[in-house]
């Protein structure tokens, strides 16, 4: 099939929703902007020449043949009916952002973005990674459009995702270390932000997420749209209905409201969106903003995040380096406050647990910070029983997390590995985690807060 | 009454421009930073922006993230920050809080007016609160008397500029290069460009920040501004281990150079 005919290009980048944000970015009480006013009319430029573009037929035939000859999109959706035996026997369907070039959904919305770079004649991008995923993204895009590039990375991140910083720079890109604060994601947008504001007339920054002061919230989210309009499009066509559960994971958000907004007008399909609960929201180590924050200000908006009595940023803990990150986007946020979506903590160990699974039932290795959202399906496959329908977004695949993976089952020091170790073949240690008392006591916590 | 623009047009009225002095709360330590804020205005310090310190500072390079860090580490907070704004009112300069918004929002922002007011502080400068998001600090320094900072950049259009410049009291911040903090080996024609352009769009005093070190450059400023904003040469002299003394030293060229502007050909 071929989404192009049921969601015409012009159509794909207009909101399901016009209702937020509004004209300033806000979404509710959340996003807007909270910059340096030598920023102001670098966003101003991106939020005209943005809303100028999505209407403009040439880039929207532009994007649009980038995505289907570049990317391979649409991306397929995969039944997992061996997965799903575990998860309450619901049916479940992957939306199969893993199999696009570069590895995530990332590349969906730095090829937008850098397509804007070239639209308002800056000729240097740069760009935040933590994973590593966006700045391959970014790298990729860059080289293909012949821009400059320099991806902030945090010296922390540098080490556990070496593979990822050889990419981008296989790709052309500058990779600067950053040793400031915590030394990972969120230090890295600092530095970019500082990089930013010193050469704006020259670069554009392409942010990664669906964070940041308006409009990259919007841009954003309106670049990733795309998993969802054809996810539901691809679910309707061959289940023949719409989903219970639509599942992500969130770090600053963007695979999942990539995913979620087809489906926002949807009443009856509830969108969960998993959170890093790292080593359980009660421990304080974790990355669960929603689940385990407040609101305030990070980054140029309002909304969740981790911050102490003094309102200094908390630092996240996760084992996936993507979903490793004290905030949310500002949409999220404002999802929750509503009731339209809901915010799930995850274990690491659970997280893990589930990408064994994966590994083992369907042969699909998947990027550790997806594996949170296959861990929230398993859960709620087996709260809504065999009858339920579950789309869950694997956003990446998981070749950058081979180590991580190795190092956590043990595989990696042993001569002779036996088949399975380390993973538990008859799936008890995921039977026991997601009624483990960390993902409890996460959500108490989540409530009290 | 704004005690900001009072004490710049006081200033002015001796014919030379205000000296504002900015030093973080909690670097080396809380006692230690407030000794420093009192030696920069027996120095000449006008005005001391009391710093909050923050563990996102978007806006500072490193020579001021140098010296927050570890107070964000030692949990300061604004209680620390209060006690600095009364030794610096009891020192006899007007403390004037530099805080990111976070800190502020987090402590209550009508709390923080409230206990801003009482500890003797003049106002606040936010340099990541725009007047637009600006309306539950607008209401709270208007309740308390308190004069508020907004910044303007030569990125503004003119209509930034008015509408920024309408939203303040007290000065208008004018950040005089695109860039973070940090000292620079000239100020550059951009600021008094952007000072003159505010000017064209309000009679509040317009003081000129980021980039001045020294007696030298603070006297190329004053020659076109009302007011010489500076912070990362203060900070070295804590960095650098020269203490309350070289800051005092500091600050006693820094009012020398505010009392002979020159003519920049």
């Amino acid at each position: 099939m071929t989404t192009s005919a049921v969601h015409p290009p012009g159509e794909r980048l207009e909101p399901a929703h016009p209702s937020w944000p509004d004209a300033t970015g806000h979404f509710g009480v959340f996003g807007g902007r909270f910059v340096p006013e030598a920023l102001i009319a670098a966003l101003d430029e991106l939020t005209e020449a943005y809303r100028a573009m999505r209407v403009d037929p040439a880039f929207i035939e532009e994007f649009a043949a980038l995505q289907r000859d570049y990317t391979g999109r649409p991306s397929p959706i995969t039944e997992v009916p061996g997965f799903a035996e575990h998860a309450g026997g619901a049916r479940i369907w992957l939306k199969r952002e893993d199999l696009n070039h570069t590895g995530s959904h990332k590349i969906n919305n730095v090829l937008g973005q850098a397509l804007l770079t070239r639209r308002i004649g800056k000729r240097r991008v740069i760009a935040e990674t933590g994973a590593g995923q966006h700045g391959v993204a970014t790298a990729t895009a860059a080289a293909l459009m012949g821009l400059s590039c320099t991806i902030y990375m945090g010296e922390e991140d540098t080490r556990r995702q070496a593979l990822n910083v050889a990419r981008m720079r296989l790709l052309g890109a500058e990779v600067v270390p950053v040793t400031t604060g915590s030394r990972t994601l969120k230090d890295a947008i600092n530095e970019a932000f500082r990089d930013w504001v010193t050469n704006v007339e020259t670069t554009n920054y392409v942010f990664g997420t669906v964070a940041g002061p308006h409009p990259f919230p919007e841009m954003v989210r309106d670049f990733q749209r795309v998993i969802g309009d054809e996810a539901r499009a691809q679910v309707l066509e061959r289940v023949g209905r719409l989903p219970d559960a639509v599942l992500a994971c969130v770090g600053g958000g963007s695979n999942a409201i990539g995913i979620f907004t087809a489906f926002v007008p949807d009443d009856g399909v509830r969108l969960v969106g998993l959170e890093a609960g790292g080593d359980g929201v009660g421990s304080g180590r974790h990355a669960a903003t929603i689940t385990g924050g407040t609101p305030g200000v990070l980054h140029g908006a309002r909304s969740y995040l981790l911050q102490d009595e003094n309102g200094q940023t908390v630092e996240s803990h996760s084992i996936s380096a993507g979903l490793d990150y004290p905030g949310v986007g500002p949409e999220h946020s404002h999802l929750h406050d509503i009731g339209r979506a809901e915010y799930r903590p995850v274990t690491d160990a659970e997280a893990m647990e589930a990408f064994a699974l994966l590994c083992r039932t369907e042969g699909i290795i998947p990027a550790i910070e997806s594996a949170h959202a296959l861990a929230g399906a398993i859960t709620l496959g087996k709260e809504l029983g065999p009858d339920a329908l579950l789309l869950v977004n694997l956003s990446g695949r998981g070749d950058k997390d081979v180590e991580t993976a190795s190092r956590w089952f043990g595989l990696g020091d042993r001569e002779h590995v036996e088949p399975g170790a380390g993973m538990d073949t008859d799936q008890q240690p995921i039977e026991g985690a997601v009624t483990s008392g960390d993902a409890v006591a996460g959500q108490d916590a989540g409530e009290s807060a | 009454m704004s005690r900001l623009q009072d004490t710049i047009a006081g200033a002015r009225a001796e014919g030379r421009s205000a000296l504002v002095a900015y030093l973080p709360v909690g670097y080396p330590d809380v006692d230690r930073s407030i000794a420093a804020m009192v030696a920069a205005v027996e120095g000449g310090a006008d005005v001391v922006e009391v710093g909050v310190p923050y563990s996102d500072p978007g806006m500072d390079g490193p020579v001021i993230q140098q010296a927050v860090d570890p107070a964000v580490r030692a949990g300061v907070g604004m209680r620390d920050v209060l006690r600095a704004v009364q030794a610096v009112a009891a020192a006899g300069a007007v403390p004037v809080v530099m805080s990111y918004w976070n800190p502020v929002e987090r402590y209550g922002v009508d709390r923080f007016a409230a206990d801003l007011a009482a500890a003797g502080g003049a106002g606040a400068i936010t340099p990541d609160l725009i007047p637009d998001e600006a309306g539950p600090w607008l209401a709270a320094s208007e309740a308390a008397h308190l004069d508020r900072v907004f910044l303007v950049a030569p990125s503004s259009t003119d209509a930034r500029l008015a509408a920024t410049a309408a939203a303040c009291r007290g000065f208008v911040y004018a950040a005089s290069t695109m860039g973070v903090t940090g000292t620079r080996a000239t100020v550059g024609d951009a600021a008094e460009k952007l000072v003159a352009r505010t000017r064209a769009v309000t009679d509040l005093p317009v003081c000129v920040g980021l980039g001045v070190s020294n007696g030298d450059q603070a006297a190329e400023v004053a020659s076109f501004a009302d007011g010489v904003i500076v912070g990362s040469a203060y900070v070295r002299e804590l960095l650098e281990g020269r203490g309350a003394d070289g800051v005092r030293r500091l600050s006693e060229d820094l009012a020398a150079g505010v009392r002979r502007p020159v003519t920049v050909p």
